[in-house]
């Protein structure tokens, strides 16, 4: 399932004095099983854009299709397009309300309408993704949980309207390394073997450089750099003037080039700092 | 939604006229004397005379006459009802019927003189709230409560529940924004079906509204506790209030404005 | 020797059965000195009790056993608990939840108004403290027009409004983008560097402890490994299975020893690692 967008304009309270355009010109498009991360600095447009993938907003100009449908237009079904199109928010524990977990987790299929049988079936299913346990937690009120726990059920209830894609704003926000870890694994994994299509917004360089095959850079509500992520990290000096980084790892390769050492510069993760490190270098032998 | 930030936040219009400057205590202590002397007048002529002290004190505000009215117009339909009200529902002589709706003479004038005084008492009052800050507002009422507490009034409470109420509002207005968005995105829906449907559908939005803001009072308590505060004994202030001459002057002013426009008309 | 500004001795602290459960113990055995001009960035996952640590040093909190000292008074001291609270200062997580007053000023006047502080001085300190965070020209701004890291600035310049020699930041970061981030390092560092106050910062960001002077480690409430950021981030073994992370550079200064490269242990920063391989430069 793809999203499209065709130079999208939005400006947020749209004919008063304070208007301010938040999208300016944004055309994309997310094609079927990509893993986007999405980045730029606060205030970039990165939100405003996301909202416009399940249409929460709706473009001031520009037209938004999910799957070929057309979102602007007014008798779309945007109930629809939301179970196809799931949104985990900033902070999604904060959205919590059920009295169990079941309740919360079920909220998704239960607006859509579907038996109750099926909506057991459909949080059992959604609770084993995050990697809880569906009979142990059901009853439980979901306030009661820890906060590692909670974020979790608030990823499951949207996970189990069984979206097709998945969009996240910064899911690992405020989490520890290890809890951090726990769920950019599991979104990896519903990627990889459940086949949803990911957009995970987020300010972590490293992260994105472990996960995405796509990144796009916002900037001032357009698109500053789209690509994979070598590409956009190749650009290091541009990420740099809008108050971005690069991994540290691949800034040490471009460092270590500037200082004359002939080693690639197209290294995101560790290991392969390591492997070039020693082809450049010899094993263990330094100069 | 919006309503609720026009009347929080909207009103005050920073600037630094006469009014502006004049302490909060004044201002509220004037309007005061403005809402009773406009139950005492009874005659045109007297509330000719308000009017003209209320356009005096706008003028030495510098506040634009459009945001002052900005204030009368939620007001507009509460004006219109009573003048109708008074208008047919006073005996006397009759002007003209239509079927069992008599318009007298006496209804007519009843009808004008209450919505004048309404009139001259929104504007009257809103002079207040233009020209003061929430906080100098807040500060003027505890230092006016503050002699009430031997009678068990807690002055400094009322005004620091004022302040935070005030804090927070905008932040609880986002909030309400993030999660209504985040239900929506599930399929919910806060729009459509009946008034049982619709009350049962704002479950989702106000149970997290309600834990996440005990959550922010702990949060909040906790903050203040380690900052020192321990209530009101013992507190000083950023700004002192000072009463100056001008003050006096100024309620002087009112007073006997009040006194002679209250005895005579 | 020198007298520590904070000593905490054989401290225990048992959470009530109604705040955490079962008699949850959040701090054990933990002893500690900080003296006063240091940073101290202290490290763990979540429910390590760094959290739990903090709240002990201006006395939120008291010890189920042992003893907290602060500048030479006792927290369980009822009569000296505002002492206490007036020189160790609090930054809390959420940049929302801390801020009182609806403009930037009146915030920062907060802390001194309890204490008493005549208002001439009060808005003297006022101007010192939003100059030294940098926030200056938004006194008349409101909190909720500000980005995270201004409002934590805001929150830092209304505990240095109450003059403290110790400023605790307890995950103050956790919640800020990397912008905001290097506004509030940054920020505290110069604090720590130009005005002397000792700085207790707690996080579970490596890199934010690069530059301190000594990183405490915790783990289910014990303290396990102390010393430089140097010393503590040469345990990468360690560190990892305590759930945290190594710097990436540090991380690969690790494995290319491993390898035999002769990399000394706790690599921390990019340069440092260019001028280990390419000594020449």
């Amino acid at each position: 399932m793809s999203i499209r967008l065709e130079n999208v304009f939005f400006s947020y309270l749209e004919g008063t004095p304070t208007s301010q355009a938040a999208l300016r010109n944004v055309s994309l498009e997310i094609e079927d099983g990509e893993f986007v991360g999405l980045i730029g600095p606060t205030g970039s447009g990165k939100s405003t854009l996301i909202q416009h993938f399940n249409g929460l907003l709706k473009p001031d100009s520009g037209k938004v299709f999910v799957d070929g449908v057309d979102l602007t237009l007014k008798d779309t079904q945007l109930r629809l397009i939301r179970q196809k199109v799931g949104m985990v928010f900033q902070y999604p524990e904060h959205q919590l309300f059920g009295e169990t977990v079941l309740e919360d987790v079920g909220f998704g299929p239960r607006n859509g309408g579907l038996s109750e049988e099926e909506i057991v079936k459909r949080v059992r299913e959604a609770l084993a993704y995050v990697g809880l346990d569906y009979e142990v937690l059901k009853d439980q009120s979901p306030f009661e949980l820890s906060g590692g726990q909670k974020r979790r059920v608030a990823i499951a209830g949207v996970l189990a309207m069984r979206p097709s894609v998945l969009v996240l704003d910064e899911p690992t926000a405020g989490l520890d390394p290890a809890g951090r870890e726990e769920i950019l694994a599991e979104i990896k994994q519903l990627h990889d073997e459940g086949g949803i299509t990911v957009v995970l917004v987020t300010h972590s360089m490293e992260d994105v450089a472990r996960f995405a095959d796509r990144l796009i850079v916002m900037e001032q509500g357009t698109i500053a750099l789209d690509g994979t992520s070598l590409e956009v990290f190749g650009q290091a000096g541009r990420l740099k003037d809008m108050g971005l980084g690069v991994p540290e790892i691949t800034e040490l390769m471009y460092e270590l080039k500037a200082h004359g050492l002939d080693v690639d510069t197209e290294i995101l993760t560790v290991a392969e700092a390591e492997a070039e490190i020693i082809r450049v270098m010899g094993w263990g032998c330094q100069k | 939604m919006r309503m609720l930030r026009s009347v929080t936040i909207g009103q005050h219009i920073p600037g630094d006229s006469l009014i502006h400057r004049l302490d909060p205590r004044t201002k509220i202590l004037s309007s005061i004397v403005l809402i009773v002397l406009l139950f005492v007048v009874k005659g045109f002529i007297g509330y000719g005379l308000v009017a003209l002290g209320i356009a005096l004190v706008v003028r030495a505000s510098n506040i634009p006459l459009r945001f002052v009215l900005r204030g009368v117009r939620p007001l507009m339909v509460i004006l219109v009802f009573t003048l109708t009200l008074h208008l047919f529902m006073t005996d006397g002589r009759i002007i003209f019927q239509i079927w069992f709706l008599k318009v007298t003479w006496e209804g007519l004038i009843r009808g004008l003189m209450m919505g004048t005084r309404l009139l001259l008492l929104i504007i009257g009052t809103s002079m207040l709230t233009l020209t003061t800050s929430p906080m100098q507002l807040t500060d003027g009422i505890e230092t006016l409560l503050r002699p009430g507490k031997k009678i068990g009034i807690p002055a400094h409470e009322l005004a620091m529940m004022m302040t935070i109420a005030l804090r927070f509002i905008p932040t609880l207005l986002e909030e309400t924004e993030k999660i209504m968005k985040a239900q929506m995105a599930r399929g919910a829906d806060f729009q459509s079906g009946g008034i049982t449907q619709r009350a049962k559908s704002l479950i989702p939005l106000l149970v997290p509204l309600f834990v996440n803001a005990f959550r922010r009072a702990d949060d909040l308590a906790i903050a203040m506790e380690a900052r020192g505060y321990r209530g009101g004994e013992g507190r000083t202030k950023l700004r002192e209030l000072k009463f100056q001459r001008s003050d006096m002057m100024a309620l002087g002013f009112v007073l006997a404005f009040a006194l002679v426009v209250g005895a005579f008309f | 020797m020198r007298e520590p500004l904070i000593r905490f001795t054989d401290v225990n602290f048992i959470y009530a059965k109604a705040h955490g459960g079962e008699g949850l113990a959040a701090l054990k055995d933990v002893n500690l000195d900080v003296f006063e001009g240091e940073f101290v960035a202290v490290l763990g996952h979540n429910g390590s009790g760094k959290s739990t640590l903090a709240k002990h040093v201006n006395a939120l909190l008291t010890p189920t056993s042992g003893q907290v000292i602060v500048d030479g008074l006792d927290t369980v001291d009822q009569e000296k608990v505002w002492e206490i609270r007036q020189k160790v200062g609090m930054v809390f997580q959420n940049p929302d939840n801390q801020l009182v007053a609806t403009t930037v000023e009146e915030d920062v006047a907060f802390g001194p108004e309890n204490l008493g502080v005549p208002s001439l001085e009060i808005q003297s300190r006022v101007t010192s403290s939003l100059e030294a965070v940098g926030m200056l020209s938004y006194r008349l701004h409101s909190p909720h027009q500000l980005s995270g890291g201004q409002k934590q600035r805001v929150a830092i310049a209304g505990v240095i409004s109450m003059l403290p020699k110790c400023i605790v930041l307890d995950e103050p970061t956790a919640m800020l983008d990397p912008n905001g981030r290097s506004e509030v390092m940054s920020t505290i560092h110069s604090l720590n560097r130009e005005k002397g106050i000792t700085v207790l910062h707690i996080t579970h960001h490596m890199d934010e402890v690069i530059g301190a002077d000594r990183v405490i480690v915790m783990d289910e409430g014990r303290i396990v490994l102390q010393g430089t950021p140097r010393e503590v981030f040469s345990q990468v073994e360690l560190l990892r299975s305590l759930h945290l992370d190594v710097p990436q550079v540090t991380d690969l200064a690790e494995r290319l020893r491993k390898r035999g490269f002769e990399i000394p242990q706790g690599t921390l920063t990019v340069n440092e690692m260019v001028m280990l391989l390419c000594p020449s430069d």
